[in-house]
């Protein structure tokens, strides 16, 4: 079954406080595979593995029912130095 | 990138509950066997790289499986320190795998049976330099000379960060 934006929007504001959230739909509009760039202070001093595996939690549902999923999860801090560098 | 007739038939095998939600569900509560866990901790130490991929280095099935192994020759890992499983052709594994390292995603990669990541993290470690510090610290890759530590493997392994 499709997942939409909307729900995935929701599922990760839901769960987590949210500075800044990107959801690209890779699938052409079939809704199985989507990429997001995930910007919260909840990944504060944890490791990229430990983000994923939060983010991953979260979207449980969501995820089993896609074929690929894929992300990125930045602090705030790290994402305003990331677009300085842009 | 990927390929609808593979996909849509492995979906019709896995679907096999009448709801998508209820088939999720059995999915995230099923047990691992004890025997299956057990050769999955076997599977992940056979070699100090293990790749769980979508088809094989040579002709892989998914775009993101081709990166991890891009990734990895690209650090000029020795087709001898690596080993690769195909999850496509063992559906047991391909579902095993996931619940063992509780991981939703394909590839999955591990150093000296530890877990990494999977293809976003890898690419990650790669672009920060900490992918050639991990596998160069577990002895999968030479140090690059001039380095001044010359820790052996072992002992790096232990105060390695925790990435």
């Amino acid at each position: 079954m499709p997942i939409d934006v909307i729900a995935l929007e929701k599922a990760i504001k839901r769960a987590i406080p949210v500075t800044h959230l990107e959801i690209v739909d890779q699938s052409s509009g079939c809704g199985d595979s989507y990429a997001i760039v995930l910007v919260s202070e909840s990944f504060q001093g944890k490791s990229t593995l430990a983000r994923h595996r939060m983010v991953n939690d979260l979207l449980k549902d969501q995820i089993a029912q896609m074929h690929a999923f894929s992300q990125k999860t930045y602090t705030p801090e790290q994402y305003e130095k990331l677009q300085a560098q842009g | 990138m990927f390929r609808p007739g593979l996909r849509s038939s492995f979906k019709l095998l896995h679907r096999t509950a009448p709801s998508t939600l209820v088939a999720s569900r059995l999915t995230a509560f099923r047990y691992l066997s004890q025997e299956a866990r057990s050769s999955i901790e076997r599977a992940v130490k056979a070699k100090p790289i293990v790749l769980f991929m979508k088809g094989t280095p040579d002709e892989p099935q998914c775009g993101f499986s081709r990166a991890a192994v891009q990734i990895l020759e690209l650090h000029g890992v020795h087709p001898e320190k690596m080993q690769t499983y195909n999850v496509l052709a063992d559906p047991e594994l391909r579902s095993g795998i996931k619940e063992f390292s509780e991981w939703p995603t394909i590839p999955q990669v591990y150093v000296n049976g530890e877990f990494v990541g999977g293809c976003d993290i890898l690419i990650g470690m790669h672009q920060s330099g900490e992918l050639e510090t991990l596998l160069e610290n577990n002895g999968v890759i030479p140090k690059i000379e001039g380095d001044a530590s010359s820790t052996p493997p072992e002992d790096a392994s232990k105060e390695k960060s925790s990435s």
